[in-house]
């Protein structure tokens, strides 16, 4: 077990698990931030943060690129954003937009 | 290419809150590529907004309805088919269904065809049978119960093993969800006062109700389906926004009844998908819903292919359909003039 940065106590397993997440190959993602999942017929809204996390998820980038180029591009420190990362991801899964083996 | 002329009666237009799917079947058959249709509305009300509709019926007839008796529908029928020259009737109502199974040879001795199931195909889908349907076909269902006095609703627990919360279903239309057995009572009363007894008494699965539309040729194939979620639902239960999706665990499922049971004619799937993907039949209603026309829209004409296989046509199998297709419901005040209710209440012809 560990203590995360804002004092939630998680298995590390579970951030393992987010780090091998991947998108659902069939969502759809248009450029105004709608994400429409056809299997399920949900759709969502993300902000322009959210969405440029999920472009970079669709083309397949890890969580080592995505904090390389968010840092890079945002006034964001490496351990800031991948506490936000990791809360995100872990949305995106209660949504069952990500999955294992998809 | 030259259309094929066809007069085709149709029933269920009821446009109303909870719509009856004559006019989406009417609105398909109308944007068929092969058809020229001559739309007879079949009426039982007065106020089925479907007669006044002039875009979609051409013409429309009242008819008895068949719970006073048969002889006196197939009358007016008769009648109707020495004016019209019917080629197709296509009842739109589950009541309505069984009789006109009942009625199909006699209607194909006049000239007319239909599309329907078998007496055993529509018989055998019954939510009162519903878990001998599933042992039989090998689909998961929930556990159901037909009860005909409000004292078999006490020993739920210990005849079916069925424990709250429950669905408390009539054997044509309506639900409710009861949480103990004084709701159960109350909807019992409620729903054996509308639609007669048995009232089922069904397992609530958790889960998302998902539906497929879908048509079979009666000899095990799939022409068309549609699987699509309602993202809206009236009090009522019934879609008022839908959109369709793409999951190819629905089409099997809908692929496997029609093959085991070789369905003839149209059909939706009622089914409820667990968070674990299963999925479990709830209903099977015997003819095309009132949201056919989303299937037409995402590219399964559904109405035109069943007009098409009633004259004996051979149609083959759609592949595909636009996923992500919505449909969304909505309600308009139509202005008529009292001369056509005045004619469709004491001609019975509009």
């Amino acid at each position: 077990m560990i203590r995360h940065g804002h004092g939630i106590t998680c298995d590390v397993h579970i951030y393992e698990k987010i780090k091998q997440m991947k998108l659902k190959k069939s969502l759809a993602i248009s450029e105004t931030g709608f994400v429409f999942d056809p299997s399920t017929g949900d759709s969502y809204t993300v902000n322009p943060i959210g969405l440029e996390i999920i472009q970079l998820l669709k083309v397949g980038k890890n969580l080592k690129s995505i904090t390389k180029i968010m840092t890079q591009t945002y006034d964001v420190d490496h351990n800031t954003f991948e506490r936000y990362y990791y809360d995100f991801l872990g949305m995106l899964k209660q949504m069952q937009l990500v999955t294992l083996d998809d | 290419m030259i259309k094929s002329n066809l007069t085709i009666a149709v029933s269920g237009l009821n446009n109303v809150d909870s719509p009856g799917p004559g006019i989406s079947v009417i609105r398909g058959i109308r944007e068929s590529e092969v058809i020229q249709p001559w739309i007879i509305g079949i009426a039982y009300e007065n106020l089925e907004p479907g007669p006044y509709m002039h875009e979609f019926v051409d013409k429309t007839y009242k008819v008895p309805y068949p719970s006073e008796g048969v002889d006196s529908l197939i009358e007016r029928i008769q009648y109707i088919h020495s004016r019209e020259n019917l080629d197709v009737f296509i009842p739109n109502f589950d009541s309505e269904i069984f009789v006109f199974i009942k009625l199909a040879d006699r209607l194909k001795q006049m000239g007319i065809n239909t599309f329907l199931p078998t007496l055993s195909q529509f018989e055998e889908r019954h939510k009162s049978n519903l878990s001998q349907y599933g042992k039989k076909y090998n689909i998961m269902v929930p556990k159901s119960q037909s009860v005909t006095s409000i004292e078999d609703i006490e020993d739920l627990r210990l005849k079916s093993n069925i424990s709250y919360p429950l669905l408390v279903k009539g054997k044509f239309y309506d639900a409710y969800i009861a949480h103990n057995t004084e709701q159960a009572k109350i909807y019992f009363n409620t729903i054996s006062a509308n639609w007669g007894l048995p009232v089922i008494i069904q397992e609530f699965i958790k889960g998302t109700e998902v539906n497929v539309v879908a048509l079979g040729d009666g000899k095990g194939n799939t022409i068309g389906a549609v699987p699509m979620r309602k993202q809206y639902i009236t009090d009522k239960g019934k879609a008022w926004g839908g959109i369709t999706l793409d999951a190819p665990s629905m089409l099997e499922f809908t692929e496997h009844i029609m093959s085991s049971t070789r369905w003839r004619g149209g059909l939706e799937l009622e089914l409820i998908r667990t968070s674990k993907n299963e999925l479990y039949l709830i209903e099977i209603n015997p003819r095309l819903p009132a949201w056919v026309y989303l299937a037409v829209a995402a590219g399964q004409n559904l109405p035109d292919a069943l007009i098409r296989m009633a004259v004996g046509q051979n149609v083959p199998p759609y592949r595909g359909y636009e996923t992500g297709k919505m449909f969304i419901r909505y309600s308009y005040d139509m202005i008529c003039d009292l001369t056509e209710f005045q004619k469709l209440s004491t001609i019975g012809e509009l």
